[in-house]
């Protein structure tokens, strides 16, 4: 069996420290590992975008990270991002807007949506959609989900 | 146009009651279950498309450190050649237990030869790479038309043609014919002063669902099995599972966990019952995952299919006949959907002389599942193509053709029945009065085009459970996996029946102990039917409820009313006692109040939509770009509106994907070459513009609230709408699926 390494990172502000094997990627040690199951794996191959995180501040997709090279560096993940009472407004916008059938997608289109509003807060229709573009859904059409992040922006930046 | 009734819950878009969770990242998928103890399985695929198995080593991978255990072929009971009703209609067990572990040939790239649970993935991943499977190889079949032919390699040996009731008596790859025959074609066609006849082709497609399947499977020692997993229909695997094992369904429970996305294709079982093989083998709980080639190689995809279609018209815009021959590939085992197919070919119209002939075909593919309303898309690409061509050729609007010739409550549909009370024609002239129709659209290689579809929907078994609480709300127990938001269009039905809002119904989808027979979210059911369990419940809840206040005012039933949420006594005492207090009134009157309601209804109704899209054609790259969309639809009565619109711009985008970009490409060897995200390519949001979902309301005698399910009807009109658009911007018919760049400039003239 492959030696583990032992990881410190911080997840969602906390400080984690974990064993896991060098082959082994964040997407899996965040699921198989720490149990953050919010980050979904869909393809394993980075044109989905399920699992979708970001890393000291840049938008990844976790299946094409290893889990060893986030050693001393910051993960968001969607576990984090609501208060305990109260929901991040694009959360609250994906709500509102039914922008969800399945929700299988939906941890990794939140999460890249506050990627894109970190650094653009007020996008227009055609910079979502080319942000959002590595996320892949098929249930809703997108429509919606673009509906929730024009909403979430008008919230965020109001 | 209809009558409205007011309702308090339904028509209101509240908060879907799973949504929290789902927008947390808390819900739990089928992956994400957890259990100490666990291992791991991998399956084995076959590389080849087509081959004997001469023969399975396993002993390198059995001793290889930290495998538990490997399953073959061998460890499945003898299956026998009969059929077996599994809930989605009746399949053959052998072909069905095959299908899982191949037993002595492999029928097409990615057939799951053997399987492998260890304690990581990775270890089991690597154990696979030490089976050794001899393979004698054997030419494959890739085509319905070829496999058609009488000297194409035959997949089974002892699969013979049915056709109209007769057996015949040489094996063939064709697995059915079947026609569908109204009125005198031969006299219509006669009477037609114009007719059009065209070939199409289409390609196969997956359903695309962004989760992968999954199964974790658990044998107590008392010979429970537990299954936890992602499914369309949880009874349904426990009866799947309990064929194919041999085992009693009453010693299966089925867990369903959250679903990421179905589509019809997470109807049939691949990895459930190995992975019950290999928790039966280890004595563990063992879950299995495929990854995303698993998906396309292994599970199913919707046909590729072979369609000409004949239609012939008066000069005054009469349809006097039609013609169609559907050729589906079922995969590798029967099951093309060209029954649906035909049921649906010409259903937007009354023909008088109709003739439909369909065939099932088997070729070296994965064995085909259902995919929103499967069958119908293949079909209304050719219909809705011809009858655009007619329309243009007489001179007449092309919705103007369809109204008409529009079918309408008491017209007969081809394959026999006659239609209950339909939204055809209301589909056609919202979409005609919609500012889309007229708005300008004159630039060089854009287009406009429009086509209808039609499903017929389906009813079937549903179970729900309502338990009262002291507080005035309910729980309400159901067995329909929730895939776009059905918790809360079956919670609000009841809501509406009980005169409480949507946020008082506490819904649980339960698993396979704990609920009444349930049938698969599928056939665009859910809302239909396990909605109408949940309203005959309340309705139970009702009854009792009411027998609570008379029992509290000493008065007979009869005197006690409801309505709006509140009991009163219409007779002698001036008594009033809302649901709410009632409910905190429970144990002195009797004690807890459970409904229950249980359904198989008859009356689905049939769904209609019209769609109409503007496209531009690039004639340098041969791209279509859609530009705008509007899809119209006839939902009966829109519970959840919201989700409703969902349902239509999904199944739109399924549509588009389809119509320009999805397919399976195969080399020679019958090796499919694009089995990832990257090169199988389904719509992104930036391919898109937003779907304008334009919901019309003819309510549907067959169910209280008048509900037609939704889910499937907008994938169908989708394909032939953009092959009339680009027809309209550049002037050629394209007859092949998908319309993607390639085929474009070809058919340009440019490559």
């Amino acid at each position: 069996m492959a030696r583990k390494s032992h990881v410190q990172t911080t997840i969602n502000g906390e400080t984690v420290e974990f064993l896991c094997e060098s082959r082994q990627s964040l997407l899996e040690v965040l699921r198989d590992e720490l149990y953050l199951t919010g980050a979904k794996e869909g393809c394993n191959n980075g044109n989905c975008g399920a699992c979708s995180v970001i890393l000291d501040g840049r938008l990844v997709n976790s299946c094409l990270v290893l889990g060893v090279e986030t050693e001393g560096k910051s993960v968001e993940t969607i576990e984090g991002l609501a208060d305990p009472d109260k929901l991040h407004p694009i959360q609250d916008a994906f709500l509102e807007n039914a922008a969800l059938q399945c929700g299988i997608c939906t941890p990794g289109f939140i999460m890249s949506a506050k990627a894109l509003l970190d650094s653009n807060p007020n996008p227009t229709e055609h910079e979502i959609r080319y942000w959002l573009a590595g996320n892949l859904c098929r249930c809703t059409g997108y429509d919606k989900i673009v509906k929730a992040v024009m909403d979430a922006a008008k919230e965020t930046s109001a | 146009m209809t009558e409205k009734k007011e309702y308090k819950v339904i028509g209101t878009r509240p908060i879907r009651h799973d949504g929290v969770d789902k927008v947390t990242g808390r819900a739990l998928y089928g992956a994400d279950f957890q259990m100490t103890g666990l291992l791991h399985g991998r399956v084995l695929r076959s590389p080849h498309a087509h081959a004997r198995i001469v023969s399975i080593d396993t002993s390198r991978a059995e001793a290889y450190p930290g495998v538990k255990g490997v399953a073959t072929a061998q460890d499945l009971p003898d299956a026998e050649d009969r059929i077996a009703d599994l809930g989605e209609g009746a399949v053959n067990l052998k072909y069905l237990c095959d299908n899982i572990l191949a037993s002595d040939k492999v029928l097409y790239q990615g057939h799951a030869v053997a399987a492998v649970a260890a304690t990581s993935p990775h270890i089991a991943e690597e154990a696979c790479t030490l089976i050794d499977v001899e393979y004698e190889v054997l030419p494959p079949v890739l085509e319905v038309r070829q496999a058609m032919e009488a000297d194409a390699p035959l997949l089974h040996e002892t699969l013979k043609t049915t056709s109209m009731g007769e057996t015949a008596d040489e094996p063939s790859n064709v697995a059915s014919h079947i026609q569908h025959q109204l009125g005198d074609p031969e006299k219509g066609f006669a009477e037609a002063d114009i007719v059009v006849e065209r070939d199409f082709v289409t390609g196969t497609v997956h359903q695309g669902y962004i989760e992968p399947h999954n199964a974790t499977a658990h044998f107590n020692q008392d010979g429970q099995l537990t299954i936890w997993c992602s499914t369309q229909g949880a009874f349904t695997v426990r009866e799947q599972v309990a064929e194919i094992l041999q085992y009693p369904i009453s010693k299966i429970k089925v867990v369903p966990m959250e679903i990421g996305g179905g589509f019809g294709g997470k109807i049939s079982v691949y990895i459930k019952p190995v992975a019950a093989l290999l928790a039966k083998k280890t004595g563990k709980p063992v879950k299995v995952l495929m990854n995303r080639a698993d998906v396309f190689e292994g599970t199913g995809p919707t046909p590729a299919s072979y369609v000409r279609v004949k239609m012939g018209a008066t000069k005054e815009g009469k349809i006097t006949a039609a013609e169609a021959y559907l050729a589906f590939e079922g995969g590798a085992y029967p099951g093309a959907p060209v029954g649906p197919g035909a049921m649906c070919i010409f259903a937007p119209y009354n023909i008088e002389n109709v003739v439909i002939d369909g065939y099932d075909v088997v070729v070296n593919k994965p064995k085909t599942a259902p995919y929103r309303a499967p069958g119908a898309p293949n079909a209304a690409f050719g219909s809705e193509t011809v009858v655009d061509e007619l329309a243009e050729k007489l001179g007449i609007d092309p919705l103007e053709f369809r109204l008409l010739n529009g079918a309408k409550e008491g017209d007969r549909r081809a394959d026999g029945p006659v239609h209950p009370r339909i939204g055809c024609i209301e589909t056609v002239e919202t979409a005609k009065a919609h500012p889309h129709y007229t708005a300008p659209n004159g630039q060089k290689h854009h287009g406009r085009g429009v086509a209808s579809g039609y499903w017929f929907n389906i009813g079937l078994e549903s179970s729900v459970t309502i338990n009262v609480n002291s507080d005035g709300t309910i729980n309400l127990i159901e067995g329909s996996t929730d895939i776009g938001g059905t918790r809360s269009s079956i919670a609000m039905q009841a809501a509406e029946v009980l005169g409480i809002p949507a946020e008082s119904v506490n819904p649980s989808v339960v698993d396979t102990n704990s609920v009444g027979y349930t049938a698969v979210t599928g056939g665009s059911r859910t809302t239909y039917a396990t909605g109408y369990a949940a309203y005959e419940a309340a309705q139970d809840v009702k009854r009792k409820m009411i027998a609570r206040a008379a029992k509290l005012w000493e008065v007979d039933e009869a005197n006690v009313q409801f309505a709006d949420g509140e009991f009163s006594c219409i007779n002698g005492k001036e008594e009033q006692i809302s649901f709410r207090d009632l409910c905190g009134r429970l144990g002195q009157t009797g004690g807890p109040v459970v409904g229950s309601g249980t359904v198989n209804p008859g009356g689905a109704g049939g769904a209609y939509a019209t769609h109409i899209v503007d496209v531009a054609v690039d004639e340098e790259t041969g791209k279509v770009e859609i530009l705008r969309y509007t899809a119209v639809q006839d939902a009966g009565r829109a519970i959840h509106p919201s989700y409703v619109e969902g349902q239509i711009q999904g199944g739109a985008v399924q549509g588009i994907g389809w119509a320009l970009n999805e397919e399976y490409i195969y080399n020679d060897e019958g090796t499919m070459t694009n089995a990832s995200f990257l090169d199988y390519r389904m719509p992104t949001c930036l391919d898109l513009p937003m779907i304008d979902a334009v919901i019309v309301e003819v309510p549907n005698p067959g169910h209280p609230y008048g509900v037609r399910g939704v889910g499937e009807v907008p994938i169908v009109p989708p394909m032939a709408a953009i092959a009339n658009a680009i027809y309209d911007a550049i002037g050629i018919r394209m007859t092949e699926l998908p319309m993607s760049p390639d085929r474009l400039l070809k058919a340009m003239g440019k490559i």
